[in-house]
């Protein structure tokens, strides 16, 4: 037997304990969703009828499964809210990570143009504001972009408008503060890919005659899209489900998916129906995560 | 002779430096305000520690800024241990029954809405009937934050030379020792980065803590959140501040830790 197959008995046993752990905090907890997402809303606390109770034996259990219901779910997609919330977060996703895409590659770009000593600097600056905190950022903005906050300060002074803009309480205000959230989880995968390619193909390009121009968008694009997969997918899952960024930087008129499921949450007490906007939101995103979990495996244990 | 084609062009420097300055700037400014004298947050009316002395008097605050250091201590331990182990598991164990789930549920809270994993863990506490609070923000920070340390300790252990652990098993150490003595050194500074990260990660969550704490035990973010919503305020800012501060000091600690334990090899990112 291979020293290698020796190896793996422990560290299969190693894998018990997090295992366990996260069957009982993340898979089990899927299911207490998707039961309570079957169950009647109640007055009570809990504010639901319990679907099962297990205790009761196999009788009250049959009962139980008769009394489940679909309630939920066809009041979302029978009321307007539920729906347009949905398409506003994948509108607000898609429209934000392309603009991440855009503003994102040219600067993973040039990190990887770094002569490389500099490259881990650069590295370390983009991974930083990812380590403080999102609450902190947004409220950064909040103070930049208030009514007589710096920004219409200085447009007020460069005489560029003429009375101040409102700008919390905005779209735009909303979309620059997720660019300004997600912006490193969009630099880091492409500049990971860009960093690992190799000048020599480049300098082939161009001994062949390629322009600069034609050479990246025939060799390094091509070459970068792995990167940009993962980049897209790391933003726009997170960013369908986002709660903080629209509730304090966007109008409150038309709502996000996750700022109607913390309202039915906490404002209406409506477990039922927030439990079954949030089995929604996870079959909208089942295709992207599975998709990202491939990549991410791919990566992590291909070159393993 | 070829042309310099991988050169820094100026429209890559600009668009670097024009990126830079777009993630930093209103971090930087967020901290000049907080040491503004006036108490209008736009009018600048000279130096001044007025909001820290504020923020060390206000009880509400501390109390919760003291919640959410307990819980991001014990949540990042917790999750280290966890994380490590998992690492270990999907890295050396080769395959075993169930890996495709387990993988798939260590990747998918990384990306996961916060919305969907506080409220599932929130029905999960209810219906065991658990009383809310410190340990119920404990639990729920240590199975987000474990994932993060996972894939921070599973890269440098796939990056590791594997001939190492098996010449130590030819040379008669059995696997836990061989993992012990040659492994486990190596990987020291991701672990120490994982866990740094785990503790900012739990420092910084707003979502997942409002959804599993109880009444009467808020953590900071909750706080925060709620004073936001009611519009800018220059105490805030001083906290705001202090927390900057105190990332900035795990983050050069942890570039440190990994500097001097892996001095041999390339240096393990923090991420």
């Amino acid at each position: 037997m291979s020293a290698r197959g020796i190896f793996t008995r422990p560290a299969r046993l190693s894998a018990i304990a997090p295992y366990l752990w996260m069957v009982a905090f993340f898979l089990v907890p899927f299911g207490f969703v998707l039961k309570i997402s079957l169950s009647q809303t109640a007055i009570a606390q809990p504010p639901y009828t319990p679907a099962f109770d297990l205790t009761q034996g196999f009788g009250a259990f049959k009962a139980a499964l008769a009394a489940l219901s679909l309630d939920n779910f066809r009041l979302l997609v029978s009321d307007n809210l539920y729906i347009l919330s949905y398409l506003r977060s994948l509108v607000v996703a898609a429209v934000s990570t392309s603009i991440l895409l855009i503003i994102g590659y040219p600067i993973a770009y040039g990190m990887a143009r770094l002569p490389r000593r500099w490259q881990g600097i650069a590295m370390m600056l983009v991974i930083v504001p990812f380590w403080t905190s999102f609450l902190i950022r947004i409220y950064a903005w909040i103070n930049i972009l208030q009514h007589d906050g710096l920004l219409n300060k200085v447009l007020l002074a460069l005489h560029l408008v003429a009375a101040p803009v409102v700008w919390l309480s905005t779209d735009s205000a909303m979309y620059l503060g997720i660019v300004y959230s997600y912006l490193p989880f969009m630099i880091l995968p492409l500049y990971a890919m860009l960093a690992k390619m190799e000048p020599a193909l480049l300098e082939a390009a161009s001994d062949l005659g390629a322009s600069p121009r034609r050479a990246f968008w025939l060799v390094t694009f091509p070459l970068s899209l792995p990167g940009v997969g993962a980049g897209v997918l790391l933003c726009f899952i997170p960013i369908v489900g986002e709660f903080v960024i629209p509730d304090l930087l966007a109008g409150s008129n038309s709502l996000m998916i996750g700022q109607t499921l913390w309202l039915e949450f906490f404002t209406n007490k409506d477990w039922p129906v927030a439990s079954a906007a949030a089995v929604v939101l996870l079959v909208l995103l089942v295709a992207p995560l599975v998709f990202y979990d491939r990549l991410q495996r791919r990566q992590l244990e291909g070159n393993g | 002779m070829a042309r310099p084609v991988n050169r820094l062009s100026p429209f890559n420097a600009v668009s670097l430096a024009l990126g830079l300055a777009f993630l930093y700037l209103p971090i930087v400014i967020l901290v000049i305000y907080s040491f503004n004298a006036s108490r209008l947050v736009t009018v600048w009316g000279g130096w001044s520690l007025r909001w820290y002395s504020e923020f060390f008097h206000d009880r509400a605050m501390l109390e919760a800024a003291l919640m959410s250091f307990r819980v991001a201590a014990v949540s990042a331990t917790i999750a280290t241990l966890l994380g490590t182990l998992a690492a270990v598991a999907l890295s050396r164990g080769e395959r075993f029954g169930g890996r495709t789930l387990f993988s798939g549920m260590l990747y998918a809270p990384l990306v996961m809405p916060e919305v969907i994993t506080g409220l599932s863990l929130l029905l999960l506490f209810v219906a065991l009937n658990a009383e809310r609070g410190f340990w119920t923000v404990t639990i729920a920070h240590t199975t987000l934050t474990m994932c993060f340390v996972a894939v921070v300790v599973q890269s440098r252990l796939g990056s590791l030379d594997r001939s190492l652990e098996e010449a130590a098993m030819d040379l008669g150490c059995d696997p836990v020792r061989a993992f012990v003595a040659v492994t486990l050194p190596l990987i020291v500074p991701a672990i120490a980065a994982g866990w740094m990260l785990a503790f900012t990660l739990s420092l910084d969550d707003l979502v997942i803590a409002s959804f599993t704490t109880g009444p009467g035990s808020a953590t900071l973010p909750i706080r925060i959140y709620s004073e936001v919503r009611l519009g800018v305020k220059p105490e805030i800012n001083a906290i705001c501040t202090l927390v900057i501060a105190l990332i900035a000091v795990v983050i050069v600690i942890a570039s440190l830790v990994s500097k001097l334990t892996s001095a041999r090899g390339e240096s393990a990112a923090p991420l």
